[in-house]
């Protein structure tokens, strides 16, 4: 219960501090987008639009979860508030759950919210729903998934680093990530044992964020078989996991000066 | 015999700064204070003398390099123990995003307390603090004073046997220390112990059953006030008329301070033996004694005492 009163503090925190704003941006590009592509009959409209959609929440939600997740406790620290929550019945496990859930809540808020926009947008253009949308919704629960990865990674930083260098660890994580295939292929292609070993390395620890990436078959309406989808979602909740537990292991070390 | 509520023994703490972390700071060097039941311990030192460092390490914030720690008979680790004390950090800040209200509510919920139980805990905490009127207002709008009163409340929320103040008064106006001050006494009253660091004088004087004087990381007194300090005379003070200050530099010698202010003369008598000596002088010489008067030492002189004269004699570092 505790964990769950200190998410919903940091669930108030991110709306307070108006963070949910980009639901404005959201809601305004995707009415600007439908409008002009009502207007064009050439092409698959609905494609584009569903692009669009599923790779703004994944950037916007992106952007958030880095720079948000590497002040959540930093700011705690820096402000002292961590001080008095601390002398409270509270472990400090209980503390780093608390905040990871709360901003997983107000990311799972803002891709619900916009998924409901995307879904309304295909509505307009098309005035009917197809069997396949259906991966729509599917597309935006693995996008949260990804998000909630990207978040224990900012929040692991956040327990030992400053925010600037949070945010540039988190990032880089984040760009390599997304090109983990093509190292380990790079390795494989390589002679030298070292690379082939490193790239290995590397393919095996980095997370491998290219498991969540669906958006353009959702968009095609390619079909997507529920074996990718539940890889991908429990690769990403046990990987977010074991970031969550070195998290809160250097937590539970570290000194507040 | 009181019952023992804080007890620490061999406390320390070691700093590692630098960018390898091996250059050592010594914050806290072996602290061994016992703290009994109901009483009001004043933990007083310079700026950097170890207070804060001494709470922190009772609130398990940091980690003790040696020693140990004990509240209610429980390591300052153990989870439960923590049920049952109540911490006001130094210029806390608090969650600016939330009202008094939503912020004690939130602090009262982590104990586990039902939603009436809770409801009537905040207002009643609220009022007590006097920040009733304000419940509704967002923090980042509070005053120094408002914030430390919310501090103070969110601190006794679950009505602690022990209470632990770092630096409660500081940047407080007259009326604000006052109101912290009558805060502590009642919360005495209340049967509650409280341990409270500050580096204002006045503070230990009016509050403190006793204390503990901290410098550079050690304590170098500790026990009641009278113990400490109240027994010494430090010098006597003669207030005279009718003999000029001149003359009365001749009777008394250079060992005696003289002044003189509208028509009376000042001695100040290093010593008590001085005085049989020297009243028979001025009697001698027709003068009319106004006012005998023993100087005790005060709590600031004993403080620079202790801690003010090595620093004040320190000079700057020569560039040779």
């Amino acid at each position: 219960m505790k964990v769950l009163h200190i998410a919903s503090n940091t669930f108030r925190e991110c709306v307070r501090d108006k963070v949910l704003y980009n639901l404005v941006i959201f809601a305004v590009l995707i009415i600007v987008s439908s409008l002009i592509l009502g207007a064009i009959t050439i092409g698959d409209v609905k494609q584009i639009i569903i692009n669009l959609g599923l790779s703004t929440i994944s950037l916007f939600g992106t952007l958030i979860a880095i720079f948000i997740g590497i002040q959540l406790v930093h700011k705690e620290i820096d402000k002292k508030t961590v001080y008095s929550l601390l002398s409270k019945p509270v472990a400090r496990q209980e503390f780093i759950l608390g905040k990871y859930l709360g901003l997983s809540m107000t990311l799972a808020v803002n891709v619900a919210v916009m998924i409901l926009g995307v879904y309304t947008a295909v509505l307009y253009l098309r005035h009917s729903f197809q069997a396949s949308d259906v991966q729509i919704l599917l597309a935006g629960v693995l996008i949260l998934i990804e998000l909630m990865l990207v978040i224990a990674i900012a929040l692991l930083f956040s327990t030992f680093s400053t925010p600037a260098l949070s945010a540039l660890f988190a990032f880089c994580l984040y760009v390599i990530g997304h090109f983990n295939t093509d190292i380990r292929q790079y390795g494989v292609s390589s002679d030298s044992w070292v690379t082939k070993v490193m790239a290995s390395a590397m393919y095996y620890f980095l997370p491998n964020f290219g498991n969540f990436d669906v958006i353009s078959r959702t968009a095609h309406g390619q079909f997507i078989s529920s074996d990718l989808y539940l890889f991908a979602a429990i690769y990403g909740l046990i990987y977010s996991l074991g970031l969550l537990l070195i998290a809160m292991w250097i937590f539970q070390k570290r000194d507040f000066k | 015999m009181p019952q023992v509520v804080i007890l620490t023994h061999g406390l320390s703490k070691t700093y590692r700064t630098g960018f390898w972390k091996t250059k050592p700071i010594q914050a806290l060097d072996n602290l061994n204070l016992e703290v009994f039941e109901n009483e009001i311990f004043g933990c007083l030192g310079p700026n950097g003398a170890g207070k804060s460092t001494t709470l922190k390490l009772l609130m398990s914030l940091i980690y003790p390099t040696a020693g140990r720690a004990e509240i209610l008979g429980k390591s300052v680790f153990n989870l439960e123990a923590r049920r049952h004390i109540g911490y006001l950090p130094e210029s806390p800040y608090f969650y600016e995003h939330l009202t008094a209200e939503e912020f004690l509510a939130y602090y009262g919920s982590l104990f586990g307390y039902s939603k009436s139980e809770l409801k009537s805990r905040v207002d009643h905490f609220l009022k007590l603090t006097d920040v009733f009127h304000a419940r509704k207002l967002q923090l980042r709008k509070f005053s120094k004073g408002m914030l430390q009163r919310v501090g103070i409340a969110q601190a006794i929320i679950n009505d602690p046997k022990v209470v632990f103040l770092d630096e409660p008064m500081s940047g407080l106006d007259p009326i604000g220390q006052r109101e912290v001050r009558n805060l502590i006494l009642q919360l005495k009253r209340e049967g509650k112990t409280i341990f409270f660091s500050t580096h204002i004088l006045n503070d230990v004087e009016t509050l403190c059953d006793r204390i503990a004087i901290l410098n550079r990381g050690k304590v170098i007194g500790s026990g009641t006030l009278k113990e400490l300090f109240d027994q010494e005379v430090s010098h006597v003070e003669v207030v005279i008329s009718g003999i000029s200050a001149e003359t009365l530099r001749e009777l008394v010698g250079p060992d005696v301070s003289v002044s003189q202010s509208g028509g009376t003369s000042r001695l100040e008598l290093p010593a008590q033996a001085l005085l049989a000596g020297i009243v028979a002088s001025i009697e001698h010489a027709s003068g009319k004694i106004i006012a005998i008067n023993p100087v005790r030492q005060t709590m600031e002189d004993y403080f620079l005492k202790l801690v003010g004269r090595p620093e004040r004699r320190a000079t700057p570092r020569s560039r040779n």
